[in-house]
Order: C-alpha cells, then structure tokens, then sequence
C-alpha cells in the first residue's frame, strides 16, 4: 500500500468533508395495504421496524471500522397514495403518523415516501394525498412527501401543478420548515437515496439499500491544483476525483447491505454541500473561474461538472441510479448563500442552471405573500423543463410567511439558511387557472 | 482482518513505544510499518492484522484516541479495504 494514497483517502474524509451523505433503506409497503386505516398503520410500523431494525447500528459499526463519516440514515418507503388507496379514509394524517413512529423507533433521520406520482392523472388515494400533505408534513417530525407532477413520456398534469402550489402554501403556513420536506417532481426517480424526495418504487425488490455519496470539498481541492488549465483537464481531473469518491460508496453500500442481509441498490453519485465551508457545490464552479456562482458561464461550467461526476463514478459502482449529479440547494450551500445574498444569484439563473444538472428549483426562500399561482408555475417551468430534457427536475421553495427580499430564513442543521429571494411580480393565474394537461413531447414516442 | 493505523503528529521520544505497545496489549500484529517526516510532522504508517474477525471498533478507538491524547499526536485506525477501495482497480 502507497504511503501517499494512505494519506490521501485520510486528507479527503478529515480535510475535505468527503462522506456518505445517506444510506438509505427501501422498504416496499405494498404488502401493508388493507381497507382498515388502523390495521395498515399497524401493519406498515411492523414492518418497517423489522425491516429496518438494525439500519443504524450497521452504518455506525461501518463508520467506526472504516473511519468513514455516514451522515444521515433514511427510510423510503411505497408511495402512500397507492398504500391508501385500499381505505375509505379521507385523511392520510394517520399514515403520516405512523411513518414517523416508526422513524423515531429506528433512530433514522428522516423517512420518505408521503407520495403521490400523478404525471398523468388522479386516483383516488392521490387527492387525499395530497390534501393530507400541509398537516402530514407539519405535524410530524421525519416525513418527507414528494409528488410527480410530469414526466417526458406523459406530459405535465396541470391540474397537480395547480394544486401543489396551493399546498406549498397552506404547508409554510402551518409550519415553517414543511415546505423544506416536500419536493414537486418531474420525472421522478424511483431508487433516489437523497430526501426530501426518496420513495421506494413499485418495480423496485421488497427492501433494498440504495447509497448516497458526497464530497464537493474532495472535487474542489483537485481543481485547485490544475488552475488555468483548460477544460479537457478540468473534466479529466474531475472525473478522476468523482471515481474515488464513488468507490467509497460502492464499499459502503455493499458491507450495509451485506450486514442487513438485504440487496445492494444503487450508489447515486452526487455531489451534495452542506452549508459548512468547504463542502459547497457553489465553490467548485468558481474555482473553474467564475468571480461568483450565477454569473455568465455558471450553466456551462454546471454542465461540464455534472457530466464529469457521472463519467468517473459511473465505472465505480455496480449499479448507478437516484439523481447522480451536482445538487444546487441554495440554503444548504455556503458559496450559493453567499451569492444569493449578494444579488449574483437570481431565480431566473437557478432556472437556467436547473436544465443541464440533476436537481432544480432546491431550498430556496422566497416571500411569503408569493401567490400559490407564482408557485405553480415555477413548477410547470421546472417540470417542462424536465420533460423536454429528459432529466429529473423538482421544486423545493420556501415561502417564508412574514418575510420580505433580503431577509434571512434559517432552516437549521444540514437544511442550512437562506435569503429570501426575489420573484418575478407579474401574474401567472390566467396559465394555472386553465388546468388539464401539458401533451407528451414528440421524442417521448419512442416505441 | 487487516487495518491501517496512521499516527500523525509533532515529533517527539515515545511515539513508536507507545503505539506498539498498546497494540500488543490488543494482541495486534504488525505486518508492516513505515515512518517518515511530512511537512514538518511525524506520519507513522501501521498495517496490522487482528487477531480475530469481530473486533470490537468502538473500544480499540477509544484506547488509540486516549493514547493520541497522551502522546499528543492523532491516532486513526481504519479497516483496510477502503483504501484499496479508493485506489485499486
């Protein structure tokens, strides 16, 4: 063994914040579904306590043996709509409930699957769902809740987009910190690690171990060392970094699973900051040579980073799934607080950065007297957005009730802070208020 | 199973004694050893093997960080495998 290979696994974890973001367990609950509420509450907590018994005793015995920081440990499970379904009950509050016992009994940090996929319509269990989503998520402490509200191959369900933005709303009304747990998807990824958006899909095996890597810090500190080179070596050494990382988490995703003696997912390789210093996404792009995140040449400096990172951790890992890419949270992000609250960094360019990298419109304050349609149609940009390119795309903003541009929202912990940004003013109810659905592109017709 | 034991620290009388001896005490072998300077530091590299395959992590670390503390260096102990993980093919 390479004395300078030793140090530098050990430079990257204590120096450079490299670490496994989650280990998250998917656990199927299609075999919970009963007409009785109660008797499927019972059912799902039995099951996902079982399940996921030892979940946290396994990752932090790995963490001791490999010196390896495994910061989170999570949950998802089928999502809920389909479980409730089978009831007659109006309300999916208990459901919700039920999650987070079961969360709080395992010791897990969140549990994810308060879910709804409707790209193409409603079914019954999806409007209750959703209607339950403001006091599921504001009354509970670990649900997360996504829906899906688009997907390239069956358009955009304008009625959801509709109805999402009014339950971002009434969510941030009941508390502050609910709209943070709830993502609106397009093209929603079945095998995800990262909340608030993991759910565990209907085509997925019974219970499964999916992996979620990190280490922007790790990519940063690599490029500081090839400074005015051109982009070729720019790739190339990121590609080179994002193998190493990936590998970590291939190691850790197969002893996990090995341990819990359930199947081995998906490693999703992400780059995904924290608000501490040196872990941010925002400061590899200006090491690559913006003066800050959200000027000119920030797309295409996202662009090339996001495809690096996919090219070297894809031959890392056996199976690659979930969002893989650079995450752009904007409160969870040292460098994009900072750009933000200096005015470098508006919407309009989020939007843009949304449409070459994994995620979109992520932890982002804006006023709270933001109308439900301005929500909505930050939605439909984002799920069109999606559609056409193929890609996953998702909304997370905050409407921070009281507050005006400039102020700061702190969201705590690895959820970080953010100034409240501005939102384009002018009216988009008459676009919301037609509902219905947004066809399918010609190239989703494939077949 | 085999760990890596990396001592990392100002330079000082003691630092090889201590280290050996402890992991004696644990009845870990040294397979392989090398020490150098690095920027001013004393960087001690350790490959050893355990003595059998459960081998409680939470108490060796516990031991090595006391034994840091006391020689005023940083002790890291980590199983071998993410190392070949991160850099073989």
């Amino acid at each position: 063994m390479e004395t300078s290979q030793i140090l530098e696994t050990i430079r990257m974890i204590d120096e450079e914040n490299l670490d496994i973001r989650t280990i998250t367990m998917g656990i199927s609950l299609l075999d919970c579904i009963d007409p009785d509420i109660e008797r499927a509450c019972d059912k799902i907590y039995q099951k996902i306590t079982t399940k996921a018994a030892h979940l946290v005793e396994v990752a932090a015995a790995i963490e001791a043996e490999y010196g390896v920081p495994i910061i989170h440990k999570r949950i998802a499970v089928t999502p809920i709509s389909i479980i409730g379904a089978a009831t007659s009950a109006t309300d999916y509050l208990p459901f919700a409930q039920a999650l987070d016992r079961a969360a709080k009994k395992v010791g897990v940090n969140f549990i994810g699957g308060f879910s709804a996929l409707v790209q193409k319509g409603y079914q019954k269990g999806d409007e209750i769902l959703i209607h339950s989503i403001p006091k599921a998520l504001s009354q509970t402490e670990f649900v997360c809740g996504s829906v899906n509200v688009g997907s390239s191959k069956s358009g955009i369900n304008m009625d959801a987009v509709r109805d999402m933005g009014e339950v971002v709303k009434a969510a941030a009304a009941l508390s502050p910190l609910a709209p943070a747990k709830l993502v609106v998807f397009a093209n929603a990824v079945e095998d995800n690690p990262f909340m608030a958006g993991a759910f565990h899909g209907v085509g997925e095996a019974d219970v499964v171990i999916n992996v979620g890597v990190s280490g922007p810090g790790v990519v940063k500190r690599a490029l500081e060392k090839v400074k005015g080179q051109p982009f070729d070596v720019v790739a190339e050494t990121i590609k080179k970094t994002a193998f190493k990382i990936t590998r970590v988490g291939q190691l850790v995703g197969h002893i996990a699973a090995e341990r819990l003696d359930v199947p081995f997912g998906i490693v999703d390789l992400s780059l995904a900051p924290t608000p501490k210093v040196g872990d941010s996404v925002a400061r590899i792009l200006e090491e690559i040579g913006l003066e800050t995140v959200g000027t000119h040449g920030t797309t295409a400096a996202l662009a090339m980073l996001n495809d690096a990172v996919k090219k070297g951790g894809v031959m890392a890992c056996n199976q690659v799934g979930g969002l893989s890419g650079a995450f752009i949270p904007v409160s969870e992000d040292e460098g994009m607080i900072a750009a933000a609250t200096s005015g470098a960094l508006n919407l309009e360019k989020l939007e843009a950065m949304t449409a070459v990298c994994s995620v979109g419109l992520d932890m982002i304050a804006i006023p709270g007297d933001t109308p439900a349609t301005t929500i909505a149609a930050m939605i439909a940009d984002e799920a069109a957005i999606g559609m056409i390119n193929n890609k996953t795309t998702a909304v997370r903003v905050i409407p921070a009730v009281g507050a005006k541009v400039g102020d700061s929202v702190e969201f705590g912990g690895l959820l970080g802070r953010s100034p409240v940004m501005p939102v384009n003013t002018a009216s988009s109810a008459a676009l919301i208020a037609r509902g219905g659905h947004i066809p399918a592109p010609i190239h989703s017709f494939k077949n | 199973m085999r760990a890596v034991l990396t001592v990392i620290g100002q330079d000082k009388v003691g630092i090889v004694a201590g280290v050996s001896a402890t992991l004696a005490e644990l009845n870990f072998n040294i397979v392989d050893m090398s020490q150098t300077i690095m920027q001013q530091n004393f960087t001690m590299m350790l490959m050893c093997e355990m003595p059998q395959n459960k081998v409680d992590f939470e108490q060796v670390r516990a031991r090595l960080n006391e034994l840091g503390s006391r020689l005023g260096v940083q002790i890291r102990i980590q199983r071998e495998e993410i190392f070949d993980a991160m850099h073989k093919i």
